[in-house]
């Protein structure tokens, strides 16, 4: 037990935000008011939370396409957010990126990605640009099982441990990459074995317990501050939703999807811990009526703001627009 | 004026640009003590030290990805991608990343990166290390495209890479980095978008960029002593593209021809002679002329590769089509 009480609670109150900021975003995608891609983390809320509860608003993050919790956590708006969803002028991205692009430099938080597997090496280079500057700043990146398969993760493992920046690689390993099980795709029961090759030290953790998340990530940024390199965590979580919006998920069980639903759950488990520390079933019902209201607040402040300019189209393609 | 090759313009660029901002980190395959296959880094590493001249793995997806993060964060890296057939390996991180992370985060981050590397053919390094590509970035929006023909251009244009707050690809060609030129002791940074007039003609204007420049020159003697007064116009970067000094020209010669050793189908010349006709179609007299290597993998054997990369010679027979003269 190393989170304090205040901070489990914050960190209760980041989970709580991701989820519900996601199921948001499936009614609105439902009600064809978001476009495009929807990818919700939905049961993996403990990664982002626990990872940010031992960051740095100037550490470096930089996620995938399911990373709202991540971004979230690390402290993005959700208003920002939300009017990303609706693609508005006043989104993180000024309604350019979507779902899978939010940033937040000032949170730290680079832009989010939607290749798997080509945060690894970029993220090399953040935690080199630190290091350089001589900074005790980390960055940190998140990658699905599936990433950890692509080329770019072992080049960038590589890259990480001989050049020996503090760089973070998180592994969120949800056993299915899309709607392939790893099972059938990686040979190692952990995939944490793959960062040995790399001389990166490396954890496998309980991804649905936000204090082991916490106190993993910890230990990495701990590494990285001290100038100790790169550290490898494999976060052994589960999305109880499809890969996407639509995803049939006829490639596991629906027993398998509510065991995780109901016996597993990293909310259920953090309110469980709260209120074995002290807190009531009360003060918990606050905290989610609190997040229900920012979520309100976010979607109201989407659809109060404008569309972009169309003019906007040629606007940040090049420091100064180019004619055609 | 003094002499310089191409490969130690560009050398010279680079030191007096790693004076001028501590940002500017090299990275690449063999760049720090062996000074790169070309040699365009020799010395810089003992020069600058280990933490700004740093030898890569064999990985170019990993390094030019790593180029990118630290351009994201601040720095102004310069990746060299040793051969421009393997930009491909680094497909995702040169387009997919470096290209559109400024506009997918609404301007909030820019990546200042200068990829530079080689092309072409001639040298017998056949189909997998011999290819021009530009055509390939020219397609995809969001970096600056690069082909300097003299050493004085890879001098100004590369200090001039180092200026830009977006990715850069400076492609140089391998025959050229031991051509000689005239470069001043103190050269400013030669501003993107500017194409320069070779030689002044009346009759026919050739358009090209980087080694083909030669050629079209070397065409263009030829076609005087026949007769034709031919232009030669560098392109220098072809986007952002000068093409009001093309139109200009081709609205006097009233005839173009388009030159590049890249392959001719869907290469960069389609775009110009497109653009030419959409934008001067009034002043043609004949169709524009397209000049570029037959589409076939660059082969290894001598006579076969020569066969396959345009000559003077096929620059001086469309320029004689576009006068309709056999």
């Amino acid at each position: 037990m190393t989170l304090s009480t205040p901070q489990l609670r914050d960190g209760y109150r980041m989970m709580l935000l991701a989820r519900a900021f996601d199921r948001k975003c499936e009614e609105l995608f439902q009600q064809g008011i978001i476009r495009g891609s929807l990818h919700m983390c939905i049961g993996q809320e403990a990664t982002g939370a626990g990872a940010a509860l031992a960051l740095r608003d100037d550490d470096i993050l930089i996620t995938n396409y399911r990373g709202h919790g991540h971004a979230l956590s690390k402290g993005i708006s959700p208003r920002a957010a939300m009017a990303e969803m609706l693609g508005r002028a006043t989104g993180c991205c000024k309604g350019k990126g979507g779902s899978m692009h939010w940033t937040d430099v000032k949170k730290g938080i680079m832009p989010a990605n939607a290749i798997v597997g080509a945060g690894l090496p970029t993220v090399v280079g953040c935690a080199l640009a630190g290091q350089l500057d001589g900074l005790d700043r980390v960055a940190v990146t998140f990658f699905g099982d599936g990433a950890s398969n692509q080329g770019t993760a072992h080049e960038a493992m590589n890259l990480a441990s001989i050049w020996k920046v503090p760089a973070i690689y998180i592994c969120e390993n949800n056993l299915y990459s899309e709607m392939t099980p790893i099972s059938k795709t990686a040979p190692n029961k952990d995939l944490a074995e793959r960062a040995a090759a790399y001389h990166i030290p490396a954890e496998v953790v309980d991804g649905n317990d936000i204090e082991a998340m916490f106190d993993a990530v910890c230990r990495a940024v701990t590494r990285g501050r001290q100038g100790g390199g790169p550290s490898f965590i494999e976060a052994k979580t589960y999305r109880v939703v499809g890969h996407m919006i639509g995803d049939s998920q006829i490639y596991r069980s629906k027993d398998e999807v509510e065991e995780w639903r109901t016996q597993r759950d990293p909310i259920m488990r953090a309110g469980a811990k709260l209120i074995e520390r002290g807190l009531t079933a009360a003060e918990l019902e606050a905290i989610q009526t609190s997040v229900d209201a920012t979520i309100t607040d976010a979607v109201q402040f989407a659809k109060d703001s404008p569309y972009p300019d169309v003019r906007e189209v040629y606007v940040d393609v090049f420091a100064e627009p180019i004619p055609a | 004026m003094r002499e310089l090759t191409y490969s130690q313009a560009l050398r010279e660029a680079l030191i007096e640009e790693m004076d001028r901002d501590r940002n500017i980190i090299l990275m690449g395959e063999d760049i720090g003590v062996y000074g790169g296959l070309f040699k365009v880094t020799d010395g810089l590493m003992a020069r600058f030290g280990e933490a700004r001249v740093r030898e890569t793995p064999i990985t170019e997806s990993g390094f030019i990805g790593a180029a990118v993060g630290l351009a994201m964060c601040g720095k102004h890296p310069m990746a060299e991608l040793m051969f421009m057939d393997f930009a491909w390996v680094a497909a995702d991180q040169l387009f997919n990343q470096a290209c559109k992370m400024r506009q997918m985060s609404g301007g909030q981050v820019q990546v200042p990166l200068v990829v530079r590397t080689q092309q072409g053919g001639g040298r017998g390094n056949a189909a997998q290390h011999s290819q021009s590509l530009e055509a390939h970035f020219a397609h995809i929006p969001g970096m600056k495209i690069v082909l300097p023909s003299t050493p004085a251009d890879a001098k100004g244009l590369l200090k001039q890479a180092f200026r830009e707050q977006d990715p850069v690809i400076f492609i140089e060609h391998k025959l050229l980095y031991n051509t000689k030129g005239d470069v001043p002791e103190h050269m400013d940074p030669i501003p993107f978008g500017e194409a320069t007039v070779k030689r002044a003609g009346t009759n026919v204007t050739i358009v090209s960029y980087s080694r083909t420049v030669l050629h079209a020159l070397e065409a263009a003697e030829t076609l005087a002593t026949q007769g034709i007064s031919a232009e030669v116009i560098d392109l220098r970067t072809i986007y952002p593209l000068d093409m009001a000094t093309v139109l200009r020209s081709v609205k006097k010669t009233n005839r173009a021809v388009v030159a590049h050793e890249s392959h001719r189908n869907s290469g960069f010349g389609a775009e110009l002679a497109s653009r030419i006709t959409e934008q001067a179609f009034t002043s043609l007299d004949a169709p524009v002329e397209r000049v570029g290597a037959l589409d076939v993998p660059i082969p290894y054997s001598q006579p076969l590769e020569s066969a396959t990369l345009p000559s003077p010679d096929w620059i001086v027979a469309a320029a004689r089509k576009t006068l309709y003269k056999a």
